[in-house]
């Protein structure tokens, strides 16, 4: 009998060696006349034990981590294709503390399923969300996702449901549903990990989306620095085209939804929603002025569904298990889960979807385990480069969006990136503005120009030059882009700057070599 | 006219909105967007040069110069600064002998500042060539630097 042996195809894992594993691993049973079946799933994103090996037995998977090509003969020599016990040995994968902890929902499948497979997709619970739906209406639809608490995961936590409903309220010929994949921020890869390791969810949440409110076109703008990602779309769409779950009759219920892969070109900027739809148009990702809302008159001047991966991959598991099993996790006004991204300087980075309400404290040391380095953490920026730092004395904030608005912080698309205590804060609100001078798409001025001049006010503080009369001045310059920008990217830029100068004052008045 | 040049308009002009789909189709096949394919482009989509022009130059994807043979995109973003990468900056910048957006002399290496690669559980990240790199240390720069350069 041949063993099943699972290994993740997941980017990050890849990058870490995965592929050769995989690859000896077969070569090796080969050599040695043994039936293995290796298999690549996604990511657990346990991603300090990558590449992870799981060995499937009658009792489950068994997992080894990180493997390298070095281990594999002490691991046959171990016998590990029966569970045998090595130095790399973890126990059942699933009882890895740092998974058994989470929630997942909307991660459920991801590093379990073979993404490239609909039978495995369908085989864990896959499409039950659309079948449901194909029994509901659209108004029913709408009502499902607006009472589960779904808000939009992309960052700006605007409520699902009510998004969709201005959609399917606006009458027009043709309607359309994108996801925004234009993960950009740093610290962040869950969408990333979703669209590599359960593909088909977004598919399917996109679908719900196009019956709830009468779309007929979906279009997945995804990041080009993301290729992997691409294929794994790539293969799941054709796939679900074979088997009748798009194109021109759903399922044989009548609606049509077909569903293209769009790549943006490495502009930060068209993760912005009107950007993100200038750019699907052709055209330059510059940002446009609301009203009016893309829900009323978004891509080609049409009602327009704008959500985030995560929101859309939250959706059939709604319609699956009901909004009240959802929204049933969560706390105060933010339901569900969120799938949190630790990145930076912790030694179990790593994604970790539980329910809102978690503290920082607990993500940090609990399940990330402190510092890489060894050092004491001293901040994490939360939500991206517009986010802001917030340092050790509030790690006790709870994780939800109410919350951290209330410490001048906000959760964006739940990435937090942790530094330790050689950083320079100086340098990391420098750099904040030199990432938006980069970025800016040049509609407003003050995002276009601020920007700029934000980096020579800065470096002047730095360098002791007029220190005072400097510090009012990047003072007013962060009011002016916070006031006359029309999107995030000026609007945001101050945050990460002034939390940098309201909790680390010191590191910009510190004497420096010149 | 231009042959390959043609053959992408002709596969994309029936679609919506398909100037990114475009030039993406030109980098993918001639590694850059030649000067000459601007008016070609601008005329097969019915656009102004200036649209294309302004296209091309807002997206810091699309290159307007051929590429060396292998594209280093290092990652400098917060959680790779986290993890040393302007260090690691400095050294492949050193070792390479080029700063970025720049190509080696030998045509071998092109080095491009990227802004995340969702690799920030691994960080810092690295892309050659669609090959993503976890945790590159100088040390580990160094290594993968010679497997490519043995790479024809």
């Amino acid at each position: 009998m041949s063993t099943v042996v699972y290994i993740s195809k997941d980017a990050s894992a890849l990058s870490l060696g995965a592929e050769e594993v995989a690859r000896a691993i077969a070569a090796q049973a080969r050599a040695q006349g043994v039936e293995v079946v290796v298999k690549r799933n996604g990511s657990r994103g346990m991603f300090w034990l990558e590449p992870l090996v799981e060995v499937v037995t009658p009792a489950g998977r068994h997992a080894y981590g990180p493997v390298t090509v070095g281990n594999l003969p002490s691991l046959f020599a171990a016998d590990f294709l029966h569970a045998g016990v090595h130095d790399l040995y973890l126990g059942m994968t699933e009882e890895i503390p740092y998974l058994k902890q989470q929630q997942r929902l909307t991660f459920a499948r991801v590093g379990v399923v073979e993404p490239a497979s609909l039978d495995d997709y369908l085989a864990h619970d896959g499409y039950r969300g659309l079948r449901r739906a194909l029994t509901m209406g659209p108004a029913e639809i709408v009502r499902a996702v607006t009472e589960s608490g779904l808000r939009g995961r992309g960052g700006a936590a605007f409520p699902t449901g009510i998004k969709w409903q201005t959609v399917l309220d606006a009458s027009a010929a043709q309607k359309y549903v994108t996801c925004n994949a234009d993960e950009g921020d740093s610290g962040t890869f869950a969408d990333r990990m979703l669209m590599e390791g359960d593909p088909f969810v977004l598919i399917e949440g996109m679908t719900i989306a196009a019956l709830a409110v009468g779309a007929t076109q979906g279009y997945i703008y995804l990041r080009v620095e993301y290729p992997h990602a691409h294929r794994a779309l790539k293969v799941a769409i054709a796939a679900a085209y074979a088997a009748g779950y798009l194109g021109a009759d759903v399922l044989g219920s009548g609606k049509r939804f077909d569903l293209e892969v769009r790549l943006g070109a490495g502009a930060y900027i068209c993760g912005e929603e009107t950007s993100m739809l200038e750019s699907l148009e052709g055209r330059r990702g510059e940002v446009r002025v609301r009203p009016p809302l893309p829900a009323v008159k978004g891509l080609f001047g049409k009602p327009t569904i704008v959500n985030n991966v995560i929101s859309l991959a939250s959706v059939p598991i709604i319609l699956d298990k009901g909004a009240t099993y959802y929204r049933d996790f969560g706390t105060g006004k933010s339901r569900g889960t969120l799938p949190v991204q630790l990145a930076g300087n912790l030694k179990r980075a790593g994604l970790v979807e539980c329910a809102f309400g978690v503290t920082l404290r607990e993500l940090l040391y609990d399940y990330a385990g402190g510092s890489a380095s060894g050092r004491p953490l001293r901040t994490v920026q939360i939500g991206g480069p517009l986010g802001a730092y917030v340092p050790e004395s509030q790690f006790d904030t709870a994780l939800d969006y109410e919350a951290l608005s209330g410490i001048g912080a906000l959760l964006g698309h739940g990435g937090i990136v942790a530094f330790d205590d050689t950083v320079d804060m100086a340098h990391m609100a420098r750099y904040a503005m030199e990432f938006c001078a980069i970025e800016s798409c040049g509609k407003c001025t003050p995002c276009r120009i601020g920007s700029t001049r934000g980096v020579e006010v800065i470096d002047r503080i730095m360098h002791g030059v007029d220190r005072d009369r400097n510090l009012a001045l990047l003072d007013d310059l962060c009011e002016t882009m916070l006031q006359g920008s029309l999107c995030g990217l000026g609007g945001m830029a101050p945050f990460p700057v002034r939390s940098a100068l309201k909790y680390f004052r010191d590191d910009f008045l510190k004497v420096r070599r010149p | 006219m231009n042959e390959p040049i043609d053959n992408i308009l002709a596969r994309y002009r029936g679609q919506p909105g398909p100037l990114l789909l475009v030039l993406h189709a030109i980098q993918d096949e001639l590694g850059y967007i030649p000067a000459d394919a601007v008016p070609a482009v601008a005329e097969g989509l019915n656009l102004s040069r200036a649209e294309v022009h302004g296209v091309l130059t807002f997206y810091h994807y699309f290159r307007q110069s051929p590429p060396g043979q292998h594209i280093v995109q290092l990652c400098r973003a917060e959680s790779c600064q986290a993890m040393q990468a302007e260090q690691l900056a400095e050294h492949v910048q050193r070792r390479l002998d080029i700063g970025f957006h720049q190509t080696s002399a030998d045509g071998r290496f092109s080095l491009e500042p990227v802004y995340c690669l969702g690799n920030c559980a691994c960080s810092p990240a690295m892309m050659i060539d669609g090959h993503l790199y976890g945790r590159v240390s100088p040390a580990r720069f160094d290594e993968l630097l010679a497997e490519w350069q043995r790479d024809p």
